[in-house]
């Protein structure tokens, strides 16, 4: 017999626990994100505009080019980032409780803790060939000065090592925290059935990661296509040949700041906003995302 | 309870009355709205007058406090806009929307800052009232040019940084060659340098104002203002191309460096293989003196090399600050007083300040402290005195950064093996499309 007043009352701890998330949500998400929306369909004086800025901003020389920028960016951090963290969460998985495999989680972890800029500060002395501590490296491939390496060719590729050094790291972490989920009898079913290491990770172990890898692109591809301080400071310190509109974050940046036009910064914005919601809707629908297991 | 019907107290009207004197009684001599000077200035009153200033101009703003220690100040150490980072631009937008926060006083290390502070109305003019004309006459003919915007003067120039040709005079002399006077003897001997001592440079062309020096002075018509939001563009005639050639010969023969002078392979591998290098005026205290470390006695200066055929001579320029006060200000007085002491003064324009001064008298008396330091291998008066008046006036400064779009179109090709004469038509078309996206009518 079940008694209906048996029933757990919920916690009343849980509403001021979801109040905070939800009063800083709507503060800095959700209010920030409809005034660029009132901005991007307004013009200076605040009238209706229609898609007049985002007319601006498609017809602007600098617009495609930060377009095509940042679409290679994302195909070399993308990539990088699904192979390399899941190999690395694997082996760090492999290695278990060991020493080297807490050691390894604290050095992945590490140059995430550095706060952005100043990771960007250090690869900036890491690419140049005359300072970096791998510059034999760096020689070794021919380049012997930091315009050189710098070259308009290279920073996709640039962008997306300085991006997996910062941000992999907690990636791993959260992966080898899935990993840990997977049951032990899964794992020995799978090795008395012949897997070996390869193959239970390949076969049962990836597929059951699936959701935290969806997981993963989705908020990477949200967080490449705002990319900012990189190219911004790499811009600095090349004075410029890196170029201050090399994305489309900084060149709504400069639409605000440097033509004084925050309407069309804000319509990129708006831009950049649909785009991020559109791959994460598809990738959520193509990955089950949200099905139950 | 609805109160908006109940007639207010007498007490307190009356203490809102009294309040409103008072507060109208605080704000000094101008009232809001008031117009005086050239503009609407705000109301006026007793607080820390707000300096921002770069790094190198701290020493000035510590000095002023030091001798005037009556006047609060509130000294903000900021990037002063080097690499065309746009701090300035982007706090006054922000300023200008929440209003409030602007600072009294301002150095900017660019000279284009005029362009846009006076669209967004942060730059006061200065020669309605705040600065007597007498005082303006003391600077440099054309030094503020660049501050200059439909005649009205909105800021006042910190430095020149007119081109010279610095050189190794021990060198020269060792090795018994003659200082060029014209780009063609430059050339020759660049070529020369070359074969009996290579390794050896005679310029470097891979910094962001390579333009500036080489091609302002061969009088490119690159960046010609014609008017506030106007500007002609010819970067393929022949005053160009025949300093984009040059440029491209020496470094195929490897003695124009294609590193920048600030870089660190340079600072490594080139900083003691300069035997020659037109450069700014401040290259003298800033580059050999400071980084390059170059011995005493070794640098001399001789007037820019000119072409042959040309009978005027003329010379660039790279950078040269500004000081901008604030129309918001409220505290004028004191921001006028510390505009015109860190402009004008002896003390420290004179004798403290890295870059030959504006001010015409400054000028005088900080080219005597140089020659006495007894660092230069020459007398550096006449050839810096001579080129201040010669910086060609027919480039000027845009919204729009020269260095940047130079940086970001030229630079990478000439890293790469292009010659910078087959990207004289991309140039044109960067600077081109940048001038429009800031608004300018262009002029192909």
């Amino acid at each position: 017999m079940t008694t209906v007043g048996s029933r757990p009352r919920p916690s009343r701890a849980a509403p001021a626990f979801v109040a905070g998330y939800v009063t800083l949500l709507v503060a800095f998400g959700i209010v920030p994100t409809a005034y660029a929306i009132y901005f991007a369909f307004t013009d200076n004086e605040g009238a209706f505009a229609g898609l007049a800025n985002f007319a601006v901003a498609a017809a602007d020389f600098r617009f495609l080019p930060a377009i095509g920028h940042v679409a290679l960016y994302l195909v070399c951090w993308l990539a990088a980032l699904v192979v390399l963290v899941v190999a690395l969460a694997l082996l760090l998985h492999r290695l278990g409780a060991s020493g080297a495999g807490r050691t390894l989680r604290l050095l992945y972890y590490l140059p995430g803790a550095l706060a952005g800029a100043a990771g960007v500060m250090v690869w900036l002395f890491v690419l140049d060939p005359v300072v970096s501590p791998v510059g034999f490296l760096l020689r070794a491939l021919g380049y012997e000065t930091f315009g050189q390496v710098i070259a308009p060719g290279n920073l996709p590729v640039l962008f997306a090592a300085i991006a997996f050094w910062t941000g992999a790291g907690g990636w791993i972490v959260v992966l080898y925290g899935a990993l840990n989920t997977i049951s032990t009898e899964v794992l020995e079913a799978a090795r008395i059935d012949g897997a070996g290491a390869w193959q239970t990770a390949w076969r049962t172990q990836i597929p059951l990661l699936r959701k935290w890898i969806v997981y993963m692109v989705i908020l990477a591809f949200a967080g490449g296509t705002q990319l900012f301080v990189e190219p911004q400071l790499l811009s600095q310190a090349s004075v410029g040949v890196a170029g201050r509109d090399y994305s489309p974050n900084q060149l709504s940046y400069d639409f605000a700041f440097q033509n004084d036009n925050v309407n069309t910064a804000a319509a990129i914005s708006v831009e950049l906003l649909v785009v991020g919601l559109v791959v994460a809707a598809v990738f959520v629908v193509r990955s089950g995302f949200f099905d139950a297991d | 309870m609805i109160r908006s019907k109940a007639r207010p107290p007498r007490t307190i009207t009356l203490l809102a009355v009294a309040a409103a004197l008072a507060a109208t009684a605080c704000s000094g001599t101008t009232n809001a709205g008031d117009t005086k000077d050239g503009f609407t200035q705000a109301p006026q009153s007793d607080g820390p007058l707000t300096v921002w200033v770069d790094s190198t101009r701290l020493p000035a703003a510590q000095l002023y406090q030091k001798q005037h220690p009556a006047v609060k100040m509130d000294i903000v150490t900021y990037d002063g806009d080097a690499n065309g980072s746009n701090y300035l631009q982007t706090k006054v937008s922000l300023f200008n929307r929440t209003g409030n926060g602007w600072p009294d006083v301002v150095f900017s290390s660019q000279n284009n800052e005029a362009t846009w502070a006076v669209t967004a109305k942060f730059a006061a003019p200065l020669n309605k009232g705040l600065i007597p004309q007498s005082l303006l006459d003391g600077w440099a003919n054309n030094a503020n040019q660049p501050c200059t915007v439909d005649g009205v003067v909105h800021c006042l120039r910190n430095d020149l940084s007119q081109t010279v040709l610095w050189y190794n005079a021990a060198l020269m002399t060792q090795w018994g060659y003659t200082v060029p006077t014209t780009w063609e003897q430059y050339e020759a001997l660049g070529k020369k340098v070359a074969t009996e001592h290579p390794g050896y440079l005679v310029g470097a062309a891979g910094d962001t104002f390579t333009p500036e020096i080489y091609l302002w002075a061969s009088k490119c018509g690159a960046n010609h203002i014609t008017g506030p939001k106007a500007v002609a563009v010819n970067t393929t005639s022949p005053a160009c191309t025949r300093m984009a050639s040059l440029l491209d010969r020496l470094v195929a023969a490897k003695t124009m460096s294609t590193s920048s002078v600030f870089s660190s392979d340079f600072d490594k591998n080139e900083a003691d293989k300069i035997l020659m290098m037109p450069g700014p005026s401040w290259y003298g205290g800033s580059l050999f003196q400071g980084t390059f470390k170059t011995p005493k006695g070794q640098v001399g200066i001789a007037p820019m090399p000119h072409w042959a055929d040309d009978p005027s001579p003329s010379a660039g320029n790279v950078g040269g600050g500004t000081w901008l006060l604030s129309a918001h200000s409220a505290h004028l007085k004191a921001a006028t007083d510390f505009l015109t002491w860190v402009t004008t003064s002896d003390d420290y324009q004179g004798k403290l300040a890295v870059g030959y001064p504006a001010y015409a008298p400054a000028a005088k008396t900080w080219l005597a402290a140089q020659a006495a330091s007894g660092y230069y291998a020459n007398d550096i008066t006449a050839p810096l005195q001579a080129a201040a008046g010669q910086v060609w006036p027919d480039w000027g400064y845009g919204q729009f950064s020269q260095e940047a779009i130079w940086a970001a179109t030229v630079t990478p090709g000439l890293t790469a093996g292009k010659t910078i004469v087959s990207m004289l038509p991309a140039w044109q078309k960067a600077i081109a499309d940048y001038a429009r996206s800031d608004g300018y009518q262009v002029t192909e």
